[in-house]
C-alpha cells in the first residue's frame, strides 16, 4: 500500500476490537470504572438467573409435583400445559380453529401491509382495514347463517383478546387522532373547542377510570337492551383513550410543517382536505413515526388494564391459571410473570424495530 | 362587439383601492393596479414596501381588507370554491420554492392536475414531463427536490405551476434565495415564458430582467404605488425622489 493510501485510513488505534474497546470502554478512569461496575453487576446476577430460568428449570411435567421439589427453578412445564388457555381463554376448545384462522389471516395481512415493495398495497390496506374486521368478527363471534355457532364475548380471552384490544386500539386511534389533531387546529371555534375538550378530558383521566366509566356508568344511562356488549365497552374506551394521546402526537407533527408547504399547496388550488391528505399529513406523520409507535407500544401494554373490568386478557389468564391447585407451587407465579414479561417484550420490541427501519428508510429518502 | 373581444379586454388582474393591515401595521394603503392580458409587470421596491403582500393578495394567500380585486373578471371574496378556482388558474412561484419534499419532481408536477383538474394520471404525467422538458430538466423527473440544486428546484417550481395551464403567473422574488451562479438559469426560464405571451407579475430585484422583458415597472414604497412606467422611462427618467434613491442603491 502506498503512503498516500495509508494516510487516508484512520489511525491504527481506532481500528479492531481492541481499539474499539480502548476507545469506548476504557476511555478514561470514569469510563473504566463504569465498565468494571457494570461487568461486575452482570457477573453477579447472570449465574442466578441462568440457574433459575434454564439450568434448574422444569421443562416438562404432567403436573406441579416436579415444580414443587426443593431447589426447582422456573416451571416452564406449567406454561406448556396452560398454553392453550393463555392463547384462547375460555373459548370453546372445539371452535379454537376459528381463532387460529383469524390470527393467521391477521398476521398475513399485517405482513402484506408492512412489507415494503409488496404488490397491490392499496388492496392490502383495504383487505386489512375493511374486509378483515368483518371476516374476523364473523369468525370469532360467529355467523349462524354461515354455519358458525355464536361464541359470546364472555368466552373470549387470552392472547387473542389482548391482540384484539390492541389491534382495535391501534386501528382506530390513528385516524381518530388525526381528526382530533386537525380539529384542534381548525379555524371553526366549535370544532376546535370540542376537540380540545375531548383531548384534555381524556388525557386528564386515568385509563382505568375511563374503563370503569364505560363499564359501570354507561348501563345507568342507556336502556338495558341498548347497552353495548361488555367487551365492546372497554374496546371503545381503549380506542378513544389512545386517540387523545395520538392527537397530540399528530399535532406536534402538523406544527412542524413549514407554512410554505401550505402556501405552495394553496397556490395550486388544492382544497383544504386534499392539501392535508397529499401534502401536510404525509410529511407530518413521517416526522412523528417514533412517537406514534411509542403510543402504540404504550397502548399495547395498557390493554392489560381491561382485566380490571372483567375481560380475561393474557395477563389475567396467567393469573387465573396459576390458581389451579394441580399446579400450585412456589415458582408458578414467578414463571407466569416472567413469561408475560417476555411476551410483551417480544411484541413491543418488534414494533420498535419496525419503526426504526421505517425511520431509516425515510431518513435516506430525505437525505438523498 | 362580440363576447370574445369583450373578454379579451377584461384586465387579467384588476386591483382597485386595496388596503391590508397586519395588526396595526398598514401594509397596503389604497393600491390600484390594472394588468392587461399578456402584460409583464415587474414590481420593485425596498423591503417592507408591500410588494410581496400585494401579489399574495392576487391569489388570496393574503386576504385584502378593503377594496376589490378582480382576477380574469371574477372578484375575489370569501367564497372558498371561487378562491380555489382562481388559485388553480393563477400560478405562483415562491422565493423558497415550496416544493413538496416527500414527492418526486414528477409527482410534484402531477399533484394539482390530478386532484384539482381531475386529469387522468397518464395524461398528467405526459403534461408534467413536457413542462419539465421546457424548463430543461427532464432528466431529473424521478429525483426528490432535495437532490436538486436551488436553481433546478426553482425551475421545477415553475414547471409545477405551468402544469395547471395558468392564465397568470405570479413570481415572488424567485431568485432571491438562489446562489448567484443559479440566478441566470431561472431568469432565462422566465424570459422564455414572457416571450410566449404569459401574463406575468414579478416581484424581483433583478433590474436586468425588468429591462429585458417588462412592459411596465411598478415601484412601491410604504404600501403605495409610487411610480409606474415602461422600463426605458422608469430607469432613464424616474419621476419621484424615492424611486431615484432606490435605483441609486440598487443599480450601483
Amino acid at each position: 500500500m502506498s503512503d498516500a493510501r495509508l494516510a487516508e485510513l484512520p489511525p491504527q488505534a481506532r481500528r479492531g476490537a481492541l481499539g474499539w474497546a480502548r476507545a469506548h470502554l476504557f476511555g478514561g478512569w470514569a469510563s473504566s470504572l463504569t465498565t468494571l461496575c457494570l461487568v461486575g453487576l452482570v457477573v453477579w446476577l447472570a449465574p442466578g438467573l441462568l440457574r433459575y430460568l434454564i439450568i434448574d428449570a422444569v421443562w416438562s411435567a404432567a403436573d406441579g409435583g416436579a415444580c414443587r421439589a426443593a431447589g426447582a427453578g422456573a416451571c416452564w412445564a406449567f406454561i406448556g400445559a396452560k398454553w392453550p388457555f393463555f392463547v384462547y381463554g375460555p373459548y370453546p376448545p372445539e371452535l379454537r380453529w376459528r381463532v387460529d384462522l383469524t390470527m393467521a389471516l391477521g398476521a398475513a395481512l399485517v405482513a402484506w401491509n408492512l412489507w415494503r415493495g409488496a404488490p397491490r398495497k392499496g388492496l392490502a390496506a383495504l383487505a386489512l382495514l375493511v374486509a378483515y374486521p368483518i371476516a374476523g368478527f364473523a369468525l370469532l363471534y360467529g355467523a349462524p347463517f354461515l354455519g358458525l355457532a355464536i361464541v359470546p364475548t364472555a368466552q373470549w380471552g387470552g392472547v387473542f383478546l389482548s391482540l384484539l384490544v390492541a389491534a382495535v386500539g391501534i386501528v382506530f386511534s390513528l385516524p381518530l387522532g388525526v381528526l382530533l389533531a386537525l380539529g384542534r387546529r381548525s379555524k371553526l371555534p366549535i370544532v376546535r373547542m370540542a376537540s380540545v375538550g375531548f383531548i384534555e378530558i381524556v388525557r386528564g383521566v386515568p385509563l382505568i377510570t375511563v374503563l370503569f366509566m364505560a363499564n359501570v356508568m354507561l348501563p345507568l344511562f342507556v336502556p338495558e337492551q341498548w347497552s353495548p356488549d361488555r367487551l365492546l365497552r372497554p374496546l371503545v374506551g381503549v380506542a378513544l383513550f389512545a386517540s387523545a394521546y395520538m392527537a397530540e402526537v399528530v399535532r406536534a407533527g402538523l406544527q412542524a410543517i413549514p407554512k410554505g408547504q401550505i402556501e405552495g399547496a394553496q397556490a395550486l388550488g388544492l382544497s383544504p382536505w386534499r392539501m392535508q391528505r397529499h401534502v401536510v399529513l404525509p410529511q407530518a406523520l413521517a416526522l412523528v413515526i417514533p412517537n406514534i409507535v411509542n403510543t402504540f407500544i404504550g397502548l399495547f401494554k395498557d390493554t392489560t388494564l381491561v382485566a380490571a373490568v372483567g375481560a380475561l386478557d393474557f395477563l389475567r389468564a396467567i393469573d387465573v391459571a396459576r390458581l389451579d391447585p394441580a399446579w400450585a407451587g412456589p415458582t408458578i407465579a414467578t414463571t407466569g410473570y416472567v413469561f408475560a414479561g417476555l411476551f410483551y417484550f417480544v411484541f413491543c420490541f418488534a414494533m420498535s424495530r419496525y419503526s426504526l427501519g421505517v425511520e431509516r428508510r425515510l431518513a435516506r429518502a430525505s437525505a438523498r | 362587439m362580440s363576447e370574445l373581444v369583450r373578454a379579451d379586454q377584461t384586465p387579467a388582474v384588476d386591483i382597485v383601492d386595496v388596503h391590508k393591515w397586519f395588526g396595526d401595521f398598514h401594509a397596503l394603503k389604497g393600491v390600484s393596479l390594472s394588468v392587461a392580458r399578456g402584460e409583464r409587470i415587474v414590481i420593485a421596491g425596498p423591503s417592507g414596501s408591500g410588494k410581496s403582500t400585494l401579489i399574495r393578495c392576487i391569489n388570496r394567500l393574503e386576504r385584502h381588507e378593503r377594496g376589490h380585486i378582480f382576477v380574469d373578471g371574477v372578484e375575489l371574496n370569501d367564497d372558498v370554491k371561487r378562491v380555489e378556482a382562481i388559485r388553480s388558474d393563477v400560478g405562483m412561484v415562491f422565493q423558497q420554492f415550496n416544493l413538496f419534499p416527500h414527492l418526486t419532481v414528477l409527482e410534484n408536477c402531477m399533484l394539482a392536475p390530478i386532484w384539482v383538474r381531475k386529469t387522468p394520471k397518464a395524461q398528467a404525467e405526459e403534461i408534467a414531463r413536457r413542462y419539465l422538458a421546457r424548463v430543461k430538466i427532464p432528466e431529473q423527473a424521478d429525483k426528490y427536490p432535495a437532490q436538486l440544486s436551488g436553481g433546478q428546484q426553482q425551475r421545477v417550481a415553475i414547471a409545477r405551476a405551468l402544469c395547471m395551464s395558468p392564465k397568470i403567473m405570479l413570481f415572488d422574488e424567485p431568485t432571491s434565495a438562489l446562489d448567484p451562479e443559479m440566478v441566470k438559469e431561472v431568469l432565462d426560464t422566465m424570459v422564455e415564458l414572457a416571450r410566449e405571451g404569459m401574463t406575468m407579475i414579478c416581484v424581483t430585484h433583478e433590474m436586468g430582467f425588468a429591462r429585458q422583458v417588462a412592459d411596465r415597472v411598478v415601484f412601491m414604497d410604504e404600501g403605495q404605488i409610487v411610480e409606474s412606467a415602461p422600463p426605458d422611462e422608469f430607469f432613464a427618467h424616474p419621476k419621484h425622489q424615492r424611486t431615484r434613491l432606490f435605483l441609486a442603491q440598487i443599480l450601483r
